[in-house]
């Protein structure tokens, strides 16, 4: 396939009308001073329709989906998305519409969103969510600028947040943008929270803890309630990242576990599309103490309908220009109602399922990170394969050839040669059985032939890229043939 | 309806590999640590009627694609071409994650090269990202890296900025606790010798927004000069719509330049998703937060493209990143390169100035009206304030019962400015759409 890029597909003259030039000419254009004008006009592609069609439609079929394929990448619940979600989604009634419309004409944009908040309110067992946030990570801002504040506002000043090693990035990246030392705290050899590792962290300068349920490695944290206790007692709070929230969703609540903020990934277990990177979103609940702080604007029942509540005085702010990803939002409000209570207790349990099943299918050829039981996802270990010279990326690669998109490598860091398993539930057996056999013949590979592991994929577009040689010879963008071609930044 | 699709046997056979009698079995040790949970009562709904109710919800919107509406204010309604909504449908874009495997993701990585390359271009600077969350978080992520360049924590910010964006950068740099100027717009249009008095050796960033919200276009470029003799970074918000015509933050200056992406291929959505776009300078790439797509090359020395200058995030810096961001807003990104692509230089080009023309020409018929008046006298793009002789939101109640989203109410915003009203004008408002707005007007002051 061509890998010439939009630019170089551009012939001058070349174009297609969408807005006509019409008389309408407005002579104040004349009176504009010359300073406020554009010198030199941004250098943009000239196609035919046919050719941007053409070149977009090759470019999307040299990548992978859900749509395309199976896709277990641990931690990011890659599921298939509904396409009611879609059709919903571009009716003019909700996508056409300015989010600054008088409340009284955005009746049916209010009520789904009150009606979101509330669903996903009460399957965590918290008070109250905003759906500002995003995407998971601006969550987690979100969540600790109001867990900062809650202490400030009680003349608290607590500086450390307790994240365990196993976290994602995106966790001490938070608190450092929050203001916060991170504290890490080591897991056990049972892969979860060390209870003992936990207490000599503990004083009175924490502000909370992090953390994820079932963790990184797909195991339920089964001391949970012990661990928000034992923050609570020393006036910290408990954060639930809920980037693994499909182990659990419609069975058990994060309030139980005693969290008091929470966010959730509506473009992981809600099913809306992760749309190559974003958008996303992620919305964030929290207990009853917490509630003054959240982001305004939120919505509420008022007398004459459905209103936004923007007086707060206690609120962190805003995180959006408007309310957030509506149309995300709208997406997960369909998933929701299309499945039910009952459909979301079948999701979470035909995923663990799946993991579990998968995982029994592969540990004899793959050394678990934990034995036993494992959540939505388990992670593997690749060390035994190290030693023929096969590393986990090596496996990875493979499963591309194999025709698969590969589990997400490399992490959690505690694991030495991490593949990390997330089959979802929307999967069926014969795929699920189709990946555990071409891991299994993966790993004869790995001792007969390690050479054709080191050179996979073999058939896509292009082999492994040099990433080191791509950011120290930097090219990000394209440039004319008069300013010296595609070459350097 | 239901998309898990396992059979009663495929269940029996994966319990069974386990050896678990039923799937609440798999439970256990969660149901022994926690006390059982409520669970709300959510029916399950066919897709047959569950379109049907929500047909009933989205048409107490009304037909906001048939109402004429005059409002802007951060969001904009703009055109958008058939081919935009096909090809991000396309299930090989929409389905996929971050291109983590670059190998088969080349689709994602190579349209991340072609908009940091656009949006270098719209803004006339050397690099960018590949997209940010909307504008207001842009501008604040742009003023973190000020402050991370310069170690200093002295922001001087236009009260022309929109103030929700202003609102954002608050939130967002709690913890640095900034110590902000606010520089007023007294004739609508941020004054260069207040920001002048206001910079000194201590100031991070100057920011400014073009047309600003009150729709008036700055003068950046002589802000621009005075910047330049400062230590302090110029950080210029730009409306990309605008750019077809006005000139770029790169011309005048700016060392960042962010905006809303959402005017170039996204429909006004109630809010969102839009994106955020960011574009820096050079020097400053290492600071700047966000994913980048570069040119890579395989053994046999074929171009593709990956994610680079990863060592900034936070996958591998944890928490000393640039940003906690790990994602962009991929999906509009395309919606923008697609749009773009499709307009060309020329279509670009049109389309500003149609907005400038449909937007004057309104402002002229309605300057017609007995009582109204230009709020101020700056040089606008597509958005003016008027001054009205009636309350505002009085105005917006009565239109909107003849059907059609009046201006904003500036009150909304600032409660002491009763008859103010911000308008918009761009390309897809007709002459038709323009009578109807002078009608109900004249009828709404009468």
């Amino acid at each position: 396939m061509n890998a010439d890029t939009i630019f170089e597909k551009s012939r001058p003259g070349r174009q297609t009308c969408y807005v006509a030039e019409r008389e309408r000419f407005h002579p104040a254009y004349y009176m504009l001073p010359q300073e406020a004008l554009r010198q030199r006009p941004p250098v943009l592609p000239e196609l035919t329709e046919g050719e941007v069609v053409r070149h977009y439609t090759n470019l999307a079929r040299k990548n992978w989906g859900v749509d395309v394929g199976f896709y277990p990448l641990g931690s990011c619940t890659m599921k298939y998305n509904p396409r009611l979600a879609e059709q919903i989604a571009a009716w003019p009634e909700f996508s056409a519409a300015h989010p600054l419309r008088p409340t009284r004409a955005a009746q049916g944009w209010l009520r789904v969103l009150y009606e979101t908040e509330r669903m996903l309110s009460e399957l965590c067992g918290m008070a109250r969510f905003t759906l500002q946030a995003s995407a998971g990570a601006q969550g987690e801002l979100c969540g600790m600028l109001m867990v900062r504040r809650y202490h400030l506002d009680r003349g608290d000043r607590r500086n450390t947040v307790i994240v365990p090693d196993s976290a994602h990035g995106t966790n001490p990246a938070t608190c450092s943008l929050a203001g916060f030392q991170v504290a890490v705290c080591p897991s056990g050899p049972d892969g979860l929270v060390d209870i003992a590792a936990l207490k000599r962290l503990l004083g009175r300068e924490v502000a909370g803890i992090m953390l994820t349920n079932p963790n990184t490695l797909g195991l339920f944290e089964r001391d949970i309630q012990t661990i928000c206790s034992l923050v609570h007692e020393v006036g910290g709070l408990a954060y639930y990242d809920g980037a693994n929230f499909n182990a659990l969703v419609g069975r058990f609540r994060p309030g139980d576990m005693g969290f008091d903020v929470v966010h959730l990934n509506l473009h992981k277990t809600f099913g809306t599309p992760h749309g190559g990177g974003g958008p996303g979103s992620g919305p964030v609940g929290v207990a009853e103490r917490l509630e003054p702080f959240l982001p305004v604007p939120l919505v509420r029942k008022g007398p004459e309908g459905f209103e936004y509540e923007e007086d707060r005085p206690r609120t962190i702010g805003r995180l959006h220009a408007f309310g957030g990803n509506a149309l995300v939002a709208l997406r997960a409000y369909t998933y929701l109602r299309l499945l039910g209570a009952e459909g979301l207790q079948e999701v979470s349990g035909a995923a663990v399922m799946a993991a579990n099943y998968l995982k029994h299918r592969l540990a004899s050829a793959y050394q678990p990170s934990h034995s036993g039981r494992c959540m939505h996802e388990f992670v593997l270990s690749a060390a035994g394969q190290k030693q023929s010279g096969v590393r986990a990326v090596d496996i990875a690669k493979r499963l591309i050839d194999l025709g698969f998109h590969p589990p997400t490598v490399c992490f959690p860091l505690t694991v030495p040669e991490a593949l990390m398993i997330e089959p979802t539930e929307t999967e069926n057996l014969e795929t699920l059985d189709a990946f555990a056999e071409a891991m299994l013949q993966i790993a004869r590979e790995a001792e007969t032939s390690p050479d054709v592991l080191h050179r996979a994929p073999h058939h896509t577009p292009v082999g492994r890229l040099d990433e080191v040689a791509a950011a120290k010879d930097l090219n990000i963008r394209w440039r004319p043939q008069d300013e010296g071609g595609g070459d350097g930044v | 309806m239901s998309f898990v699709p396992h059979t009663r046997e495929d269940i029996a056979r994966m319990l069974g590999a386990v050896g678990l009698p039923d799937v609440d079995s798999l439970f256990e040790e969660v149901r022994a640590a926690l006390p059982p949970g409520v669970i709300p009562e959510i029916p399950r709904e066919s897709e047959f009627d569950l379109r049907h109710h929500l047909w009933d919800i989205a048409r107490l919107n009304g037909r906001p694609d048939q109402t004429p509406c005059f409002r802007g204010a951060g969001a904009y309604e703009h055109y958008l071409p058939a081919a935009v909504s096909h090809l991000i449908s396309r299930g090989e874009f929409l389905t996929a994650y971050t291109p983590y495997q670059a190998e088969i993701s080349q689709g994602t990585l190579e349209v991340m090269y072609e908009f940091q390359t656009l949006v270098c271009e719209l803004m006339g600077m050397e690099v960018a990202n590949s997209s940010l969350y909307d504008g207001a978080s842009a501008l604040a992520e742009a003023a973190l890296m000020a402050m991370r360049i310069t170690h200093k924590r002295r922001l001087v910010i236009s009260e022309a900025v929109h103030p929700h964006w202003v609102e954002t950068l608050r939130t967002y740099t709690a913890n640095v606790d900034p110590e902000i100027v606010l520089i007023s717009a007294p004739d609508g249009a941020t004054s260069a010798a207040e920001v002048k008095a206001a910079l000194n050796d201590e100031t991070a960033a100057v920011i400014v927004q073009s047309p600003n919200v009150f729709g008036a276009i700055e003068p950046i470029r002589q802000i621009g000069e005075l910047v330049k003799s400062s230590p302090a970074l110029y950080l210029v918000a730009a409306y990309p719509m605008a750019l077809g015509m006005l000139a770029s933050p790169g011309e005048a200056g700016a060392d960042i330049a962010v905006g809303e992406g959402q005017p170039l291929g996204l429909p006004l959505s109630y809010g969102g998703p839009y994106l955020g776009l960011f574009a820096t300078k050079r020097e400053h790439i290492r600071q700047m937060p966000g994913r980048i797509a570069g040119v890579a090359h395989d053994a046999q020395g074929r171009r593709g493209y990956v994610m680079t200058l990863q060592a900034r995030e936070q996958h591998i810096r944890r928490e000393r990143a640039t940003s906690n961001i790990c994602s962009n807003q991929m999906l509009c990104a395309l919606a923008t390169t697609v749009y773009l692509a499709l307009m060309g230089p020329r279509g670009f080009r049109t389309v500003a100035e149609q907005n400038f023309a449909v937007a004057h020409h309104v402002a002229d018929r309605l300057l017609e009206l007995p009582g109204c008046s230009p709020r101020y006298q700056q040089p606008f793009f597509n958005e003016f304030v008027l001054n009205l002789p009636a309350a505002a939101e009085d105005v917006e109640r009565e239109l909107w019962d003849d059907g059609i989203v009046s201006g904003l109410p500036l009150s909304r915003w600032w409660p002491e400015r009763k008859s103010e009203m911000l308008f918009c004008g761009t390309e897809i408002i007709t002459e038709a759409a323009i009578n109807r707005l002078v009608a109900a007007m004249e009828e709404a002051l009468r």
